[in-house]
């Protein structure tokens, strides 16, 4: 850990890129132009699941303005037998994905792509492109998808020896669930489902290509990795990377579905056929239909416990809809469930299914929300049918270092009890409810991740700093940089620019996701500073004519390290920075690592509600959430994440859903009926960060951005129950479902 | 079909332009002003990323023909600043974190000013519904809200 004196670590600082963010100057992928740009437009399938018979382009490319038409044939086959797994994605159906082979497997699924002179021309022509279906039968629910007699997406790929929508199993076991069962007074079991969610970005899909007529293809992009997008791009398209630049475009909300690429290696090969730059950017319409929500669930929960208290086992089952083609994140729903607790007898089984619905993206803390609804809810049950405060019961059986988690890890230092005790002590926890109002609480973890990161620290001729990292910065995360850059290096964080390289000028970097940028690129910046400080130190040296080891660096300055090394007047940055070419070049250092040490996220929210009994409306009254944050370098876009992720966990559990209609069409792809919060829906939310910091990071970074989201579903949930006395065991809580419920109770089911 | 002349002020500058009668105005702002600090986050009026004024009217300039600010007054986040100086929302939004991925900002500092031209000293409910038709992902809203109010409050006391 730096035992600095932390002049910026822990300040909100202003982001280096704010200005450029309120005066409306920041590029996002969909603002940028080229000259001799033309437009590409999606032909999307009309049916949720058909069989592909013939497809003819000739009218489209005849069409006037037409300089490029795109299909499955110039995009590379992945074959369906053969892996090729790329992060968590599989190149076999990420092909299948950005345009459909052999079959299509949900409406709005890409089939064709038309580059024209206009956006106009462009969707003219893509109604002319002729097609020839056979119709299949279709199935979108996961109850309907696993039924023996469903119809079969891929028929190629198996279980329990035959042909079947579930597409991948996970299971985790710790201690003996029978023996632990046979040992409980209360066993609680509960039934759960929940709709699929969509991550709900502003910033619709969109991308800028370039290719040139010698083959080296420029990206523009709005995504959470260019170094993804280049390696899919590279992949879809037969090209070396080291012909693609992919260049990170600010990027306007991801929360996981910028994780994969739709458009940009069609508008490759559209540019690649035209010649052209090309240009593509999704409606709000195709973002909702075609692009990845998370998965809807389907989950069974049984918690047993002694009358005395002690929880002695826990099985869990999740369902999770992967939509049309497998990888759902069944690890986060199976795994985060029952991560919170001491339990020594688990049983958690993930199932994934398929079905004729957009592929799901990651979605912040992708499965653990659908894990922590089921267990959380299951939770509050026991605690009732023990008469134990349900945070109390918590806190009984909360983990800490040394506990062994039932997916694998023996925790190292973490600080959840903390979460759980700051809860209780809280004032919100003890006020007073009125009528048709209840409380809730829940719990949630996140498994956080490291993985590779690359940075340079260069000092500039005067003296100031420039930082480069290598992903994007989705939500302040370079006004953290910039903090730990001028912690270690001693200045003002103004003197600090950070900037986020392309593939090009940074080394390679993962994703921005799993909770990792500012963990794993402060360890790269930390890295990169250290080694500049070390030859700061060799150049002072130099001028004063002593040896290195007899100089330190303290508060921006290089100084004689005791009276011993000599009476010099300390150098600033600046003055060796003046010097830097007769004392041996320009100084600037970088890293590239692949680190590791990141520890799991835990948090605890409660939440009070009040139920509008003629209309059906839950509203959040107060919500205050309570996390430990590791350490929060920049405390205001730490609580930003918090408050940010509870309102989307808002949203989840009251309101948003996609409704299908008899035709297997998503009949809600926009704003107005896919129902998000909007401001006058929120009160204020209380975010408490707790700090025990991860001593495996020198910052004590241990994650942010994902835990927030993970309790929240239960925490509402159990708060309708505490004001109703009815438990919603189906999301969303939509003023309908709640009328049908206040009338008839099973309807809450 | 011939395409149609407008003029207009656009952030105080007298504009003329050439568009498609069904050309939003969104449309001509991004692809052929270049005044792209308007967004387009849904093309349909649910979320506000396009809010412009009309006449110091908050409207979505997706839902508004580009051929009928002929004769009127728009003002975009391109000319809520001041040569250097940001606007006090502006500040404040950076200051207080108000923003996380910004692609909402430039529409919700657009309909923010608008509301506190229209009332100076909004209630944390005013500033709810006011702002009720600007979907922000990012925040929980809280940090915006939160923004606005102190922003008002300095304001009036500039002001006296
Ligand atoms: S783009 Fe105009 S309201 Fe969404
Ligand atoms: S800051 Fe991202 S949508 Fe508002």
């Amino acid at each position: 850990m730096n035992e600095m004196s932390n002049k910026w670590i822990g300040q909100s600082t202003i982001r280096p890129d704010g200005a450029e963010k309120v005066t409306g100057r920041a590029e996002f992928a969909a603002d940028t132009n080229m000259p001799g740009m033309i437009w590409g437009s999606v032909l999307r399938s009309p049916h949720a699941h058909a069989r592909i018979v013939s497809i003819d382009t000739s009218k489209a490319e005849a069409h006037p303005g037409v300089k490029a038409v795109v299909t499955a044939q110039d995009i590379v086959d992945f074959p369906v037998d053969t892996p090729v797994p790329l992060g968590i994605q599989d190149m076999r159906w990420m092909c299948r994905n950005i345009m459909a082979r052999e079959k299509v497997l949900f409406h709005g699924h890409p089939l064709a792509a038309v580059a024209a002179t206009s956006e106009a021309i462009a969707a003219e022509a893509c109604k002319l492109i002729e097609m020839e279906y056979e119709v299949l039968p279709w199935v979108i629910e996961i109850e309907d998808a696993i039924k023996p007699d469903a119809p079969i997406l891929h028929e190629y790929l198996e279980h329990d020896g035959k042909p079947s929508n579930i597409t991948g199993t996970l299971e985790h076991k710790l201690g003996d669930v029978e023996e632990g069962f046979a040992q409980a007074d209360v066993i609680i079991e509960r039934s759960f489902t929940t709709r699929p969610v969509h991550q709900g970005y502003i910033e619709p899909h969109a991308c800028l290509v370039s290719v040139a007529a010698d083959g080296k293809t420029t990206i523009w992009s709005s995504s959470q990795g260019q170094f993804m997008v280049r390696a899919m791009t590279a992949m879809l398209t037969d090209m070396p990377q080291s012909d693609i630049r992919a260049i990170p475009a600010e990027i306007g909300g991801g929360f996981g579905g910028k994780t994969i690429v739709y458009l940009e290696p069609v508008a490759t090969m559209l540019s690649k056929k035209s010649g052209r730059p090309v240009k593509m950017v999704m409606s709000r319409e195709d973002v909702m239909r075609a692009s990845g929500p998370t998965s809807g669930s389907m989950s069974t929960v049984k918690i047993g416990a002694t009358k005395d208290g002690q929880i002695v086992a826990a099985e869990g089952t999740f369902y999770l809809q992967a939509g049309a083609l497998p990888g759902s994140p069944i690890r986060g729903a199976a795994g985060c469930g029952f991560a919170p607790y001491n339990i020594p007898n688990v049983h958690s089984v993930g199932i994934d299914v398929v079905s004729n619905r957009s592929k799901v993206a990651a979605y912040r803390a992708p499965g653990a929300p659908i894990g922590a609804f089921a267990v959380e809810s299951v939770l509050d049950e026991v605690a009732e049918a023990l008469n134990i405060d349900p945070l109390e019961l918590r806190l009984r059986h909360a983990a800490r270092e040394g506990t062994k988690a039932a997916h694998g890890p023996t925790y190292p230092l973490i600080g959840f009890v903390e979460t759980i005790e700051a809860a209780i002590e809280h004032p919100h926890y003890k006020a007073p409810l009125g009528k048709h109002q209840g409380r809730g609480v829940a719990s949630g973890f996140w498994f956080n991740a490291g993985g590779e990161s690359s940075a340079q620290v260069n000092i500039t001729e005067d003296g100031n700093v420039v930082v480069t990292t290598g992903h994007p910065d989705i939500g302040g995360s370079r006004a953290a940089i910039a903090n730990v850059a001028a912690e270690l290096l001693g200045i003002d964080y103004r003197r600090v620019s950070v900037l986020i390289g392309d593939t090009a000028t940074v080394g390679y970097s993962n994703l921005t996701g799993g909770s990792r940028v500012l963990f794993a690129s402060a360890m790269a910046v930390t890295d990169s500073a250290g080694q500049v400080i070390t030859t700061l130190c060799e150049r002072a040296a130099k001028i004063w004519d002593i040896d290195p080891d007899a100089v330190t660096w303290e508060d921006g300055e290089a100084r004689p390290a005791g009276d011993n090394a000599g009476q010099f007047e300390p150098l600033s940055l600046a003055d060796i920075a003046a010097q830097a070419t007769q004392t041996g070049g320009p100084i600037g250092h970088g890293a590239q690592l692949n680190t590791t040490g990141a520890q799991g996220g835990f948090a605890t929210h409660i939440c009070d509600v009040e139920v509008d009994m003629d209309l059906g409306i839950v509203k959040v009254l107060r919500y205050t959430s309570f996390q430990d944050v590791g350490r929060a370098v920049h405390p205001a876009y730490v609580e930003g994440q918090m408050q940010g992720g509870v309102a989307q966990g808002i949203g989840w559990a009251l309101n948003e859903e996609y409704i299908f209609d008899k035709d297997g069409h998503v009949d809600n792809p926009g704003f107005l009926d896919y129902r998000m919060p909007v401001c006058s829906d929120l009160p204020m939310l209380d975010a408490v960060m707790i700090e025990v910091p991860n001593p495996a990071h020198p910052q004590g970074v241990r994650g942010v951005g994902e835990v927030p989201l993970v309790p929240a579903l239960a925490a509402i949930a159990n708060a309708v129950h505490n004001a109703l006395g009815l438990r919603f065991s189906s999301l969303p809580m939509s003023p309908p479902k709640v009328l049908a419920a206040l009338e008839m109770p099973e309807a809450a089911e | 079909m011939a395409k149609l002349h407008v003029s207009t002020t656009i952030n105080g500058e007298p504009t003329e332009f050439l568009c498609e009668p069904y050309e939003t105005m969104l449309d001509v702002l991004r692809d052929g002003l270049g005044l792209t600090g308007s967004k387009e986050g849904c093309g349909s009026g649910d979320c506000g990323a396009c809010s412009i004024t009309l006449d110091n009217r908050l409207v979505c300039s997706c839902l508004m023909l580009a051929a009928e600010a002929e004769g009127h007054e728009i003002n975009t986040i391109e000319g809520m600043a001041k040569g250097e100086n940001l606007q006090p929302l502006q500040q404040k939004f950076l200051e207080m974190a108000a923003l996380q991925c910004g692609i909402c900002t430039p529409g919700m500092l657009v309909a923010a000013k608008s509301l506190l031209e229209h009332n100076p000293n909004p209630t944390e409910t005013e500033v709810r519904y006011w702002l009720a038709g600007n979907l922000c992902r990012c925040t929980g809203y809280d940090k915006i809200v939160r923004a606005v109010m102190d922003t008002a409050e300095e304001m009036r006391g500039a002001a006296q």
